[in-house]
């Protein structure tokens, strides 16, 4: 699947394309196909994000599962501070990043 | 912060007429000893310029990218070296390397993108101190403290 | 330390104006991400994983209590409770809103702090001896020298948009505790032939895709010719200095495509074309700064000895306690790397903590280091019983200063956006695998570093051991490097073979420790037997 995703751009939070909006959290992401480029561009120049762009993902029992460690990453919080985990009481935490 | 100054609406802060001439290239002046308008590219060395800078009514400094800051050395060593004639700065000059660029000795400005003015005013106006001696006479503060 | 005069306060509180009103038109949207970049990283603000990332200066790693309770204020209020010491002496934050640093940086600016030029393709921090004023062999304090530098390129005009990143760095003595060489300008603060004040100048150090040993420009520089000979060096960098490919921009490159020979010859002569514009700030300028770092009010006649006899105080004094050039004193590091923590981190507690020890132990002075740790520079021998407590119930007061267990290691992966891999975990591993005190001592001065991608922000090029993190195929992969070292002695390590897995190459680590321990003569540390046998004996010993 593809998903789309990038910083707010007040606060720099790590956020992803849920189809309508821009959440937090990963397990609302939708697959976004082919459109994915247009919706990033769309959404920049509209200002609601920064610096969007699209990533390979695989569907998992906790919502998507970006391709790269990177994207794994923002998604969960520095793999060494689970207590700054996005959603701390995801007890997955820890076995999803790598 | 002093009171946002006047910006020029041609973005040219000299009282004289402007050079008649069009600028010409670096290699294209140095042929010509009538020329008194010259465009220096980035990577020109602008010391090609010095023995004739009496002659020189425009000098335009190029900047092709607003990260390449080659411009700001090539203004300021021709005013080190006595140039009294029109600076002027053209390509991708913003808003907000105006200051520089007139600390460096920048006089005029040919931006790809037009500039906001008050932004620019504010932008000008924005330091009452500097830490060095530059192109535009500003007394740097070193000199301030010890009279 | 140095304190703001009217004039410095009022340029850092024009520059939080400045840019509070381009934070502005950045969220309006008048200005595009592309346009602001450049103006957020002038002022140490990058877009990291997880948030915005400040980065404030802390120039030479000299901080006073307030200042370091003001650091405190901000990872509390609007961070998540702590803050980073980096290789480059600066405090990062991680968490950081962009809407909310205009008014952070008005904060910071109340207690004479900014994050000017601490990132972008500026002159960066100035960083210095942490051992400044303190130490028995400078042959005067290059604080006041690293300030003078430091204002008059803060907003250079012509030097703003270099073709890439610019670092100083200092020292007084010929121990090199500042990493000189490994920066784009060393200055070795002299005596010139006459007896006067100078410095020997060096260019075209640095880490990175490429690491370079800086080359010795001048053998001597009066002093009253700083700032003209650092322009003529700028100006020949920012006229020739590569603009087509970002990793071969800083000025290592020129140097060493020029070659050294010929690289001087243009800086002299750009210096006698820039002689006569008069643009040195003259020495009474020099000395108004040097005033502000008067040495502290010591106490004459102090006991010199220090009671050992509690063995775990004892431990922490025999890597911790370093000699201070007055009798009775003792400068103290304070390790930042606890076992199985995160090398370099510190809570707000934890610095308001160091605040007060400082206020009441020593002088008001902290330093930073560009090793991740802080130093209570003048402590009294008869304190350190008590700071060493205080410490203690802080978690700061872990014995491995220099030892394998205290390792230097870049955010890496977990934090910064420009990383292959992570580097955090592996600290955390490594520290934990030798964390027997015993052990540890007996291994000796062996310095880890870690980073997590080939900017080598973690210095890697300069660790005893260097670990450099990539991405192999998509999967975390890390390259050993040996024998480097970033001292007066100066080397760049280098790798040894293929790399690892994160369990690889603690493993790894560990036979390279074992076979040291087979070779090496008596007293003999891991640096020394390394430089004595070679790499063929490590490189048997771990690829069998």
């Amino acid at each position: 699947m593809k998903i789309v995703t990038g910083n707010d751009l007040t606060t720099g939070a790590v956020v992803w394309w849920t189809g309508t909006a821009w959440s937090r959290h990963i397990t609302e992401a939708i697959d976004v196909g082919d459109k994915g480029e247009a919706i990033a561009r769309r959404e920049e120049a509209a200002r609601r994000v920064n610096i969007p762009y699209v990533i390979e993902a695989t569907p998992g029992a906790h919502g998507p599962v970006p391709a790269h460690i990177k994207d794994r990453i923002r998604a969960t919080g520095p793999s060494v501070r689970p207590d700054l985990a996005v959603t701390p009481v995801d007890e997955s935490v820890g076995s999803y990043v790598i | 912060m002093a009171d946002p100054i006047a910006i020029p609406a041609d973005l040219r802060f000299r009282d004289d007429e402007p050079a008649d001439e069009p600028a010409v290239s670096l290699d294209a002046f140095l042929d010509q000893p009538d020329a008194v308008s010259v465009r220096i590219e980035g990577g020109d060395d602008v010391r090609r310029l010095l023995p004739m800078l009496d002659r020189i009514q425009l000098i335009e400094v190029d900047f092709p990218r607003f990260r390449d800051g080659r411009g700001y050395s090539s203004g300021r060593i021709l005013r080190e070296s006595g140039y009294k004639g029109e600076l002027k700065a053209v390509g991708d000059v913003l808003v907000d390397q105006l200051l520089f660029m007139r600390r460096c000795g920048y006089d005029s400005f040919a931006p790809n993108e037009p500039i906001d003015h008050a932004v620019a005013a504010r932008a000008l106006s924005q330091y009452d101190f500097v830490y060095q001696k530059a192109a535009d006479g500003h007394t740097p503060v070193w000199a301030l403290r010890h009279g | 330390m140095y304190r703001y005069d009217t004039y410095d306060q009022a340029i850092v509180d024009a520059r939080v104006e400045e840019f509070r009103d381009q934070v502005a038109r950045r969220i309006s949207g008048e200005m595009s991400e592309d346009q602001f970049k450049p103006l957020r990283l002038k002022n140490g603000l990058y877009l990291q994983l997880h948030a915005y990332m400040l980065r404030v200066a802390v120039p030479y790693g000299t901080l006073n209590p307030e200042q370091m309770r003001m650091l405190a204020h901000i990872a509390r209020t609007y961070d998540r409770g702590y803050g980073h010491f980096t290789t480059r002496q600066n405090m990062q934050f991680h968490w950081i809103k962009l809407e909310q640093t205009p008014e952070i940086l008005a904060k910071l600016a109340t207690v004479q702090m900014h994050a000017i030029q601490t990132s972008g393709e500026s002159i960066r921090n100035i960083s210095a001896d942490q051992f400044a004023g303190a130490a028995a062999d400078e042959i005067c304090d290059p604080r006041p020298w690293a300030e003078y530098i430091r204002q008059f390129t803060t907003f250079h005009p012509e030097f703003s948009y270099l073709p890439r990143k610019f670092k100083f760095g200092l020292t007084a003595s010929a121990t090199d505790r500042a990493a000189i060489k490994l920066h784009d300008v060393g200055l070795q603060l002299v005596y010139g032939p006459d007896g006067d004040i100078g410095f020997r100048v060096y260019v075209g150090g640095g880490m990175g895709r490429t690491p370079f040993i800086a080359s010795l420009i001048r053998d001597f520089l009066p002093a009253a010719s700083l700032c003209s000979y650092i322009e003529a060096i700028l100006r020949v960098w920012n006229r020739n200095g590569r603009r087509d490919n970002i990793h071969k921009q800083r000025i290592k490159i020129l140097v060493h495509d020029l070659g050294a020979e010929e690289f001087t010859r243009q800086v002299e002569a750009e210096w006698q074309a820039i002689r006569p514009n008069d643009d040195d700030i003259p020495l009474v300028e020099y000395e108004r700064i040097a005033a502000h770092f008067v040495p502290p009010p010591f106490e004459e006649g102090l006991d010199d000895r220090i009671d050992r006899t509690d063995p775990a105080f004892s431990a922490w004094v025999e890597r911790s306690a370093h000699t201070h050039k007055q009798p009775g004193y003792a400068i103290v590091t304070v390790s930042l790397k606890p076992i199985g923590g995160i090398p370099g981190d510190l809570t707000a507690e934890q610095m308001e903590v160091l605040a007060d020890l400082a206020e009441r132990y020593s002088f008001s002075d902290l330093r930073s280091t560009h090793e991740q740790n802080v130093v209570l520079p003048h402590v009294r021998k008869s304190d350190l019983y008590a700071v060493w407590a205080a410490l203690r119930e802080a978690d700061l007061a872990t014995a491995n200063l220099s030892l394998i267990s205290e390792l230097i290691v870049c955010p890496g992966l977990d934090y910064c956006s420009l990383a292959n891999a992570r580097s955090l975990p592996l600290a955390q591993k490594i520290a934990e695998r030798f964390a027997d005190e015993e052990r540890q001592r007996d291994i000796g001065e062996l310095k880890i570093k870690i980073s997590g991608c080939i900017n080598a922000c973690g210095h890697h090029h300069v660790g005893h051991i260097g670990v450099l993190g990539v991405d192999k195929k998509g999967t975390e992969n890390y390259q050993l490097l040996l024998g480097g070292s970033g001292a007066e002695d100066a080397s760049l390590a280098k790798i040894v073979g293929p790399g690892f897995s994160e369990d690889g190459i603690v493993e790894a680590v560990e036979r390279t420790v074992e076979k040291y321990r087979a070779v090496r003569n008596d007293g003999e540390r891991f640096l020394d037997t390394y430089r004595r046998v070679g790499v063929e004996p490590f490189k048997e010993a771990i690829y069998g």
